[in-house]
């Protein structure tokens, strides 16, 4: 019988700890590598905030792993395990090569750009709204058909990129580059070269109006209650099942700020895999930050900046192996998401003496 | 309370008595949770070839000692010991070692699995499967012969009816070797024949030396088929009597700790106009299994139509059609005298019927939810706590909730504190509080005191009773045999999926369990 942790405790005092215990155990396993410690975190730290340049790409990194967060928690508030954010993503980014191609040369960027999202936003959402009918309507895991969907995504974008939207006469599966002035998504006046860009306040908005539709609106209570006791949902009158499809359709929309950041934000054409793992990080973002708005933008703050800082560390300390990030990358998922409750009893335990 | 204390040389008699020690003897069992003392040194002595009842109202104790037996709890204070010798039991393996086996009242049962494969569950005999099912077999045709409990070893539990399903806990138990069998509330979901079908295997059990506790709050049954029986009373152990030299209405005093009230009914009802009518109604249940099977019924304004039966003969279904979370099959429904589209629960709120649910865990709540958030569970689209932009407003949900536990009396006053955490009686008043807000005027209420203390229920019976008072409808479901006769203005009784008999209020109690047995065929 273990009492409830206070609020702040809950939210703030635990994932902290767990996050020094991960770097805790990080620090062992790059000491048993033969580096020093302290020289990595240093060279992490400097890598990924040192400098405008760092900080840019922090921040780049963290608006993916923000979307990708954002996207997994709120399937997750109405118990659903979105798996295929990487495939909603992609998908969303074959609705911002389709409108550009099409467009680019009719309309000015100020009516092209907004149509682009829009674009990718209906790509993605397209992309979960199928699994979530499927498990709404016919009982199919929504795990198995999110990553299944991964998949379809995955060979669709290479059939499409090799066969149908390559650039004629080029080797490289890509399309041509936008001719879209978008001097206006690519930098809001950020200091350095880094790729950061509107995209970032974006996930600000959109972490913003997940928390209003999920907190305070009745429809975001109603999800709360499928989420939380599906039977509970029946007595209130709560279509379950209305439910699951649109939260799965709106969890893709968030993927596509993936495609946003990446594809219009930087390439300004259509690359393979272009997501790069984003939307699997996003699931232990999600775990991190507790399925709450505040909690994802912490988490991806987090993991953007060990993706860019474990980049440099690379770079600084090339005796360390690069695999070493990847695995203090697994360490903080692991202690964070997957052992989230390793400290909550002992901790519980200390404040109920205290 | 005078005999309290004449009955305490009656158990130390019984430590001595005879040669054999007792098979299990609790001396001074204490067992407090935060500042409510569940167990108050309690002893209890159970000799082996002997039935035990243990009897006493929800809240009692009687779940909290059982638990502590099993390992469930550790206690604060107190001994155990088993056929003489003093034990310690940290968990259910050390209970299961010392032949303590429990038959609790929700099944521990692997649905999917077959029957044999169930019998084996902790007993499955090394590496491979065979052995122990081999073994399992053979002592699951041993137990048949010698007690009478026969089951089909290869039939999936999914497929067998309740009274099955618990000759099969109870032939776990035997198979690991029970020496004492707990059994929680065996009856509450059984027919009247699976009853008797169970009492006597129970007997057969006593006849082979075997100690069996049996744990209720239905005193024909301890009357029936118990040797001994102890009374337990707000965490205190009230008395032990030999069954043969007690009655049932001394036992239902020393339960309450007085005199029953004497039909204290209030003034009788002054029916009004029909309100909400069923034609020829059928409901299957999620399995497909037609549960209501052509039921009409009529509800008028100013009465407590009380559907007595049997759980499992109907009643859910029937509550769950009523009240829009159960899509009927057939039949009509008609509110005010208008004949109802096929309506979902929020619907049927917003005509003005509303639902205090059977399952209030299951159903009433959301556990993880504060109070505040489950005050407003199925309401939450109203405009009353929703401000800027149509949003809801955190703080006026708080100032409802808090609103509606002054006035029905939730303890503690805390808007925000999980839903979980409020004791029975506090959930069901707040789920009570939040139903009868909107002041509809059809209220169905399904088990209104189903683990529910002592005061609890008497708020919540008061309540009902005042709402008819003002006017309005209430249909109440409820398996208990007093709720229904302390309630009803009318009583309709259910079995298998059918009204068999309406009774008025007042009815005669062996009659009501007549038809309720469906002994009107």
């Amino acid at each position: 019988m273990t009492r409830p942790l206070p609020r702040w405790a809950e939210l703030a005092l635990l994932p902290l700890l767990n996050l020094v215990l991960a770097m805790a155990v990080s620090a062992l396993v790059v000491l048993a590598a033969g580096q020093s410690p302290t020289a990595a975190l240093h060279a992490l730290a400097i890598g990924s905030f040192g400098s405008w340049d760092a900080i840019g790409f922090t921040l780049f990194y963290a608006t993916n792993m923000a979307f990708a967060g954002l996207a997994v928690a709120i399937a997750f508030k109405a118990g659903l395990f979105n798996i295929g954010v990487e495939g909603q993503a992609a998908m969303a980014g074959l609705g911002i090569a389709l409108v550009c191609l099409g467009l680019d040369a009719s309309l000015p960027a100020l009516l092209l750009l907004p149509l682009a999202i829009l674009g990718s936003a209906a790509f993605g959402a397209a992309w979960g709204y199928v699994p979530g009918w499927l498990q709404a309507r016919r009982g199919s895991h929504v795990v198995i058909t999110t990553i299944m969907f991964n998949f379809i995504a995955a060979s669709l974008m290479v059939y499409l990129l090799v066969n149908v939207l390559i650039q004629p006469g080029q080797m490289a599966p890509e399309t041509r580059r936008f001719a879209t002035g978008l001097a206006a998504l690519s930098s809001f006046g950020f200091p350095g070269r880094s790729p950061a860009n509107v995209t970032l306040i974006l996930a600000l908005l959109a972490a913003f109006v997940v928390w209003v539709l999920v907190w305070r609106t009745p429809w975001g209570y109603g999800l709360r209650v499928v989420g939380s006791n599906p039977e509970a949902a029946r007595y209130a009158g709560i279509d379950e099942g209305r439910r699951i499809i649109v939260v799965m359709a709106i969890s893709g929309a968030l993927a596509a700020g993936i495609a946003v950041n990446e594809i219009l934000g930087v390439h300004q054409k259509l690359i393979l895999n272009f997501t790069g793992g984003a939307g699997f990080t996003g699931i232990a973002v999600a775990l991190m930050g507790r399925n709450h708005p505040v909690g994802v933008l912490l988490a991806a703050l987090l993991f953007g900046a060990l993706a860019q800082g474990g980049s440099e560390l690379a770079f600084e300390m090339p005796d360390l192996p690069r695999d070493m990030v990847v695995v203090v990358q697994g360490l903080i998922i692991l202690f964070t998401g997957a052992l989230g409750a390793l400290l909550r009893a002992p901790l519980a335990r200390v404040m109920a003496r205290g | 309370m005078g005999h309290q204390v004449a009955d305490i040389p009656d158990v130390t008699s019984a430590q001595g008595a005879g040669g054999a020690p007792p098979a299990i003897e609790c001396r001074g069992i204490t067992k407090r949770f935060g500042h409510v003392l569940a167990n108050d040194a309690v002893d209890l002595v159970v000799r082996r070839g002997s039935i035990h009842g243990v009897i006493g109202e929800n809240g009692a104790g009687k779940s909290t000692l059982m638990a502590i037996l099993h390992g469930f709890y550790p206690m604060d204070a107190g001994e155990i010991r088993v056929d003489g010798r003093p034990v310690t039991i940290r968990d259910s393996a050390d209970a299961i070692r010392l032949g303590i086996e429990m038959v609790h009242q929700h099944f521990m049962l692997v649905e999917p699995f077959r029957v044999i494969e169930n019998i084996m569950l902790g007993a499955e005999g090394g590496m491979l499967l065979a052995g122990g099912e081999a073994a399992a077999r053979a002592s699951l045709a041993r137990l048949g012969r010698d007690y009478g409990l026969v089951v089909d070893p290869d039939a999936r539990i999914g497929d067998l009816p309740v009274g099955a399903r618990q000759r099969v806990e109870i032939l776990k138990a035997l198979h690991r070797g029970a020496e004492i069998l707990i059994l929680d509330e065996p009856t509450g979901v059984l027919t009247p024949q699976e009853a008797d079908d169970l009492f006597r295997v129970l007997r057969a059990l006593r006849d082979e030396g075997k100690a069996v506790i049996l744990i209720t709050h239905k005193l024909r049954e301890v009357m029936a088929v118990t040797d001994r029986v102890s009374v337990m009373r707000g965490g205190k152990m009230v008395a032990h009597r030999e069954t043969a030299k007690t009655s049932a209405a001394e036992l239902g005093e020393l339960m309450i700790g007085r005199r029953p009230a004497a039909a204290a009914r209030p003034a009788p009802a002054t029916p009004g106009p029909e309100l909400l009518s069923v034609q020829d109604l059928r409901v299957r249940d999620g399995a497909g299994v037609e549960r209501v099977r052509g039921v009409s019924l009529a509800l008028h304004a100013g009465e407590i139509l009380g559907i007595a039966g049997v759980a499992g003969n109907g009643q859910t279904e029937l509550l769950e059609a009523l009240s829009g979370m159960r899509r009927a099959e057939s039949g009509t429904i008609r509110l005010r005298g208008e004949v109802l589209p096929p309506c979902d629960a929020a619907a049927m709120r917003g005509r003005g019927v509303a639902h205090v649910p059977e399952d209030r865990l299951r159903h009433g709540l959301v556990a993880d939810f504060p109070a505040q958030d489950t005050a407003i569970l199925g309401y939450h689209g109203d405009p009353m706590w929703r401000r800027v932009l149509g949003l809801i407003s955190n703080r006026a949900v708080e100032a409802h909730a808090a609103g509606l536990m002054a006035t029905h009396d939730v303890r503690p006053a805390a808007p925000r504190l999980r839903s979980s955490l409020f004791s029975g009686g506090n959930q069901q008043k707040l789920i009570m509080g939040r139903e009868l807000e909107r002041a509809p005027d059809v209220l169905l209420v399904g088990q209104p005191t189903r683990g529910v203390d002592i005061g609890g229920i008497e708020a919540i019976h008061r309540r009902l009773r005042a709402w008819r008072d003002a006017g309005k409808a209430v249909l109440m479901v409820s398996v208990e045999l007093d709720e229904i006769l302390a309630l009803s203005d009318r009583i309709l009784v259910m079995f298998d999926g059918r009204i068999v008999g309406e009774l008025p209020a007042g009815a005669d109690e062996r009659q009501l369990g007549l038809l309720m047995a469906g002994a009107h065929a």
